[in-house]
This record gives C-alpha cells, structure tokens and sequence, in this order.
C-alpha cells in the first residue's frame, strides 16, 4: 500500500486516489492541424520510465482535486507533490 | 385531497439497533438526523470568500479545518469547497446568508441537506471502532476539534469531524443511499465492546 501525499488533505492511503497518467501532456494548440499519426501519438503515447515519472492523481474519495505528484517506478519511492502554487491549475475555480 | 407530509431520516429504521448496540462504559452509536447542510463554493482568496466570512461570524478554514460559530460548523473540504452544518430548518437561512454575501461572485451554494445523515460515535471506544475501517490517525492529538476529514470509512466514503460533547466523539457523515449499509457495519464492529 502506497501512502500517497494529497496536497490538500495530507497523506492517505493509494485505495483513496484515482490514476490519472503521465503529467504535463499537453493539449495540441490547433487539433484540427494534427495528422493521423500526430493525433494518435497524442491520444495513445506516453512514456513508461523506470523511474523517475511525473503523475497525474486524484483524490477520490477525499478533495477530488486533480493533482501531480513524481513517484519512482521502480521502487514506488514518492518524490514530493507540487506545492500548493503549483497545483492551482488544477483547482477548478 | 392531499397526502399527509412526513420525513423520515435514513436511520430512523436503525434507531433501535443503533440503541441496542450502543453501552454507555465504551460505545454510543445514534444518528443526528436532518440537519442542515450547505455546501459552498467559492474562490478562497477572494473578496467573496471574505464577505462570507464576515457575514458568518468565521473565516473560511483551509482544507481539513473546521471553523465554528454559535449555530454553524464549517467544514473545509477542499481549497475551493466548505459544508456548512447547521440545526435542522436553517438550511434555506443559511443559503440566503451565503448567496447575499456572494453578490453574484462566481461561486455556487447548494442545500445539500437531503445528501448525508450524521452518525454520532462517541464514548471511550469511538475511535476504536472507527479505526476498524478507517486508516486516519484520529488520536485528538492529530484529529483535533478544529479537524474534518473526507475520507473512506468501512469502503465507503464520508466525512468526519471531532464532535466532543459530554464525552469525546465524532459526526461521520455518510450519504443517505449508504447510511444502513454503515449502520450495520458500526454495529458489527462495536459488537465486542458489549452493546
Ligand atoms: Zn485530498
């Protein structure tokens, strides 16, 4: 069981959080200007590291906010989530 | 012809097993039905979160704090999102309390009354029945009086806040649709303790 660090509510346990992915994947500026291939890559690719990867999670059954966090892969060490400031894009105000 | 209107809280059918499972040395289990809840969104540094705060008598805490006034707890459930509980009947007051003090600011208030009951665990074995199910250190060393905290309790989701009265306790509040189903999980897990 991870102990995942919620930036709102403080640590919890994993069975309180949803996985949301890799963190930072961007929205393409002008969609319809995408191949194919090019939007494929967006909706389908990510990366796999083992290591070191940023994360999108969130706390369902605490704040529900969406919030990023980096986490080794290889041994579910968490490397700190982003400071309040840095999670306000995902404060849905 | 019109029918006779009546409430009935989601507990009222465990109200005696509640009570039969409840002894006053270690565990007392009762629903506190049919308070008022508001729930309140807002941006918190704004100066519509500072209006309300002024026109409820407390600043809105941060999330997990609990601010409280005469009539009305306040609950921080998020960076943007409070649950305001108050007695029963004070639900459309405290929305009109609210929705002044917004002024058209860009928030939301919702009477959320109907949403969740409140299930009093209080006595010397409280927290050790809540513990059965829930993972939170809830020693009033870390879960104080100013404390809430959503979270899940025997899988299913609540809220929960220190609620010390004559004896230390907590208000667990459970959705309407889920409230039987943790009735008769408190009930099993108080059962050791001799109710
Ligand atoms: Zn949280």
């Amino acid at each position: 069981m991870m102990l995942i660090p919620c930036p709102w509510c403080g640590p919890r346990n994993e069975t309180e959080f949803h996985y949301g992915g890799q963190a930072g994947v961007a929205y393409p500026r002008d969609p319809q200007a995408l191949s194919d291939a090019e939007w494929a890559q967006f909706l389908f690719f990510r990366d796999n590291p083992k290591g070191v990867f940023a994360e999108r999670w969130m706390h369902r059954s605490g704040c529900r906010r969406w919030f990023d966090l980096r986490r080794d892969t290889a041994t579910n060490e968490i490397l700190g989530a982003g400071a309040h400031e840095e999670q306000e894009r995902t404060v849905s105000v | 012809m019109t029918a006779d209107l009546y409430g009935a809280s989601p507990l009222a059918v465990r109200a005696d097993a509640l009570a039969a499972s409840s002894s006053p040395s270690t565990v007392r289990i009762a629903e506190v039905p049919f308070r008022a809840q508001v729930t309140l969104r807002v941006d918190p540094r704004g100066a519509a979160a500072e209006r309300i705060g002024a026109a409820l008598g407390a600043a809105l805490p941060g999330p997990g704090g609990v601010a409280r006034t005469e009539r009305v707890a306040v609950l921080g459930l998020g960076p943007d999102e409070w649950l305001l509980v108050g007695p029963e009947g004070a639900a459309q007051g405290l929305q009109d309390t609210l929705t002044a003090a917004l002024d058209r600011a860009f928030g939301a208030v919702v009477d959320v009354s109907a949403h969740r009951t409140i299930v009093q665990v209080s006595g010397p074995k409280a927290r050790e029945v809540l513990n059965k199910g829930c993972a939170l250190d809830l020693h009033p060393r870390v879960f104080a009086s100013d404390r809430c905290a959503q979270t899940d309790v025997a899988r299913t989701s609540a809220i929960l806040m220190r609620h010390d009265v004559v004896e230390p306790g907590f208000w667990v509040f459970v959705r309407a649709s889920f409230a039987r189903y943790l009735a008769d999980w408190l009930i099993d897990a108080a059962a050791e303790y001799g109710g």
